[in-house]
């Protein structure tokens, strides 16, 4: 055991460790000004002490109900609509035999996810324009009544839900198609002997081989039930559909930073950051109970 | 017989359904590109006629000489190429640092600093306590902000680790006995040999950093720093941007065959065409690399 040669590997990981504490650990001791009135002027360790009087202003805020309701509805809706989207997926793509096509379906379908959250709402509203939108001029040509979708709160979930779905299919199919990739052919031959066609099959062997791989994402999923896709959220927000649209991380955004109000903004996202690592560490319990996989 | 009947209609009816929702999938994610792309070189009347959809009418390029007579678009083009690449190099470097060191399964307190980096995952201090730490260190509308914070990706670095680890213990050994110190072995031997998974995490970080607006959005102020991203936002989604009205304003009415939407549809297409450009090439990389994520990982 070489410890006194191991310096070099140290010298590699001083800036590797001081990135980490630095950017990680520290905001983590800087998390106490949600117990603060934090002041500029005293700074972090100097701001008096309040206890827990940033929590309840949030709990009591006429805000606090809509903000969960509308995170809770849309992290729901996205796990119920988006996380079986790559799996049907995969499942899909396997059956197609036709190798090009399978190949040029992989290719195109891979292309959202470079493009940037930007784009993506930026192409979205030029659709959903009311003046112009391709949306509407194809409604017309079915003799529908344009819609204004951006105009009000009612097309709101529906418009960040597909979006989100649009964004991530493919990049989330990726693992289970590698997975299905990795069973056992011999498996399928021995069902085909046994009289299984390819419904069976599938229904058999590969969603059987799926459900470790499913497992664990859908722990991990869970884990970020608050957290995904908020930016594209904050872009698709506007005034007219806030009612819907205000979410935990968006409401902190715009509490803690751009109102300034830094004790504030720090109490919801600990609340926020909290209720993530809880959801993660109880997803795993749940996984081990069930028996076969687990996180950790 | 009628059980084999059935279950071959089944199997058809699967592989119909398969080819129908693949076909509808395509064509879901290709139309908005086609669309815009479309209008980004239509003309004027047909686009205020409505009658673009799926190819050009009118063809003409004044919606993209238009970008470039924007005050800001081609400035924040450069300003993202200097923060992307930076960015990487930097990010890159520390996560082949960090992942090369901890693939040393001897190395003392390894399990302690990998537990440390594997944490962050799960837990932060959140927006507000990091925005307050980077305004603290000075960095505030400064494009070290956009670099320095929030470098490593903790799930890079272990794929990256996880990688390393598979290199056979005599490889370094025989170097070791050559007389060769770590930084000789990583850099002469290690990342040689490694090119795929380092161009391929040098890939997400790539990706990651020219599309992100947000970290742009919190730190920086001045639009002349601004990347393609913010830009694009105040010109595509907040509809705040004052130069495009200034430039409809002057343009000659008559003689310039652009709008807003065509000069927006221009522009969309700018941003994507970079990372569309090297797609092709690197989609093998990149699907090869969350492959190994997601199975090791």
């Amino acid at each position: 055991m070489d410890l006194s040669n191991d310096k070099g590997l140290y010298l590699m990981l001083i800036p590797v460790i001081l990135n980490f504490i630095i950017f990680h650990y520290i905001p983590m001791y800087g998390l106490q000004i949600a117990f603060k009135r934090y002041n500029i002027v005293l700074g972090i360790d100097e701001s008096p002490w309040i206890g827990l009087t940033n929590f309840m202003n949030f709990f009591k805020s006429y805000n606090f109900v809509m903000v969960v309701r509308n995170t809770l509805t849309i992290s729901l809706l996205l796990i119920i609509f988006g996380f079986p989207m790559p799996i049907i997926f995969a499942l899909l793509l396997n059956e197609i035999k036709h190798k090009l096509f399978k190949r040029f379906t992989q290719t195109v379908s891979y292309v959202p996810h470079f493009i940037s959250s930007v784009i993506v709402v930026g192409m979205l509203l030029q659709l959903l324009s009311p003046s112009g939108g391709a949306l509407n001029i194809i409604r017309s040509l079915f003799g529908l009544p344009e819609v204004y979708y951006m105009g009000s709160s009612e097309y709101f979930r529906t418009i960040y839900v597909i979006m989100s779905i649009w964004r991530s299919t493919v990049f989330g199919a990726i693992i289970y198609i590698a997975t299905i990739t990795s069973i056992d052919p011999e498996m399928y031959e021995s069902a085909v002997i046994d009289g299984a066609n390819r419904v069976k099959s599938m229904i058999h062997i590969t969603l059987p081989n799926l459900l470790p791989t499913i497992t664990i994402l859908f722990i991990l999923r869970l884990g970020n039930i608050l957290n995904i896709g908020w930016q594209e959220l904050l872009l698709l927000q506007n005034p007219l559909n806030r009612q819907v649209s205000e979410v935990i991380q968006t409401f902190v955004y715009r509490r803690g930073l751009i109102d300034a109000d830094f004790g504030f903004g720090a109490a919801v996202g600990m609340v926020n950051s909290l209720v993530g690592l809880l959801m993660v560490i109880g997803a795993n319990e749940v996984a081990k109970r069930v028996g076969e996989t687990r996180l950790f | 017989m009628g059980r084999i009947r059935k279950m071959a209609k089944d199997d058809l009816l699967l592989q119909i359904f398969a080819y129908m929702l693949l076909i509808a999938m395509i064509i879901v994610f290709l139309f908005p590109i086609i669309n815009v792309i479309s209008l980004s070189f239509s003309g004027r009347q047909y686009v205020e006629r409505r009658d673009v959809l799926l190819w050009p009418l009118g063809f003409n390029l004044d919606s993209y000489r238009m970008i470039f007579e924007h005050q800001y678009v081609i400035g924040s083009f450069f300003n993202s190429v200097i923060y992307t690449f930076v960015g990487t190099l930097y990010s890159l470097t520390l996560t082949v640092f960090g992942a090369y060191a901890l693939a040393h399964k001897r190395l003392r307190f390894r399990s302690l600093i990998t537990l440390l980096i594997a944490f962050t995952m799960l837990f932060s201090g959140g927006l507000i306590p990091t925005f307050l730490l980077v305004r603290d260190l000075g960095f505030l509308d400064k494009m070290w902000a956009l670099i320095i914070p929030l470098a490593i990706s903790p799930w890079n670095l272990i794929v990256m680790r996880t990688v390393f680890q598979q290199n056979p213990d005599s490889l370094e050994e025989s170097a070791k006995i050559d007389g060769a110190g770590y930084f000789r072995i990583l850099f002469r031997i290690i990342i040689p040999i490694s090119l795929p998974v380092i161009a391929t995490i040098g890939l997400f970080y790539t990706v990651d950093k020219w599309n992100d607006f947000f970290n742009a959005l919190v730190y920086l102020s001045t639009k002349s720093k601004f990347p393609l991203q913010l830009i694009a936002r105040e010109i595509l989604v907040t509809f705040s941007d004052q130069s495009l009205n200034r430039i409809v304003n002057a343009a000659d009415a008559d003689r310039m065959n652009f709008t807003p939407m065509t000069f927006r549809a221009a522009l969309i297409v700018i941003s994507i065409t970079p990372l569309m450009l090297v797609y092709p090439f690197l989609q093998k990389y990149f699907v090869k690399g969350v492959m190994i994520g997601a199975i090791k990982g």
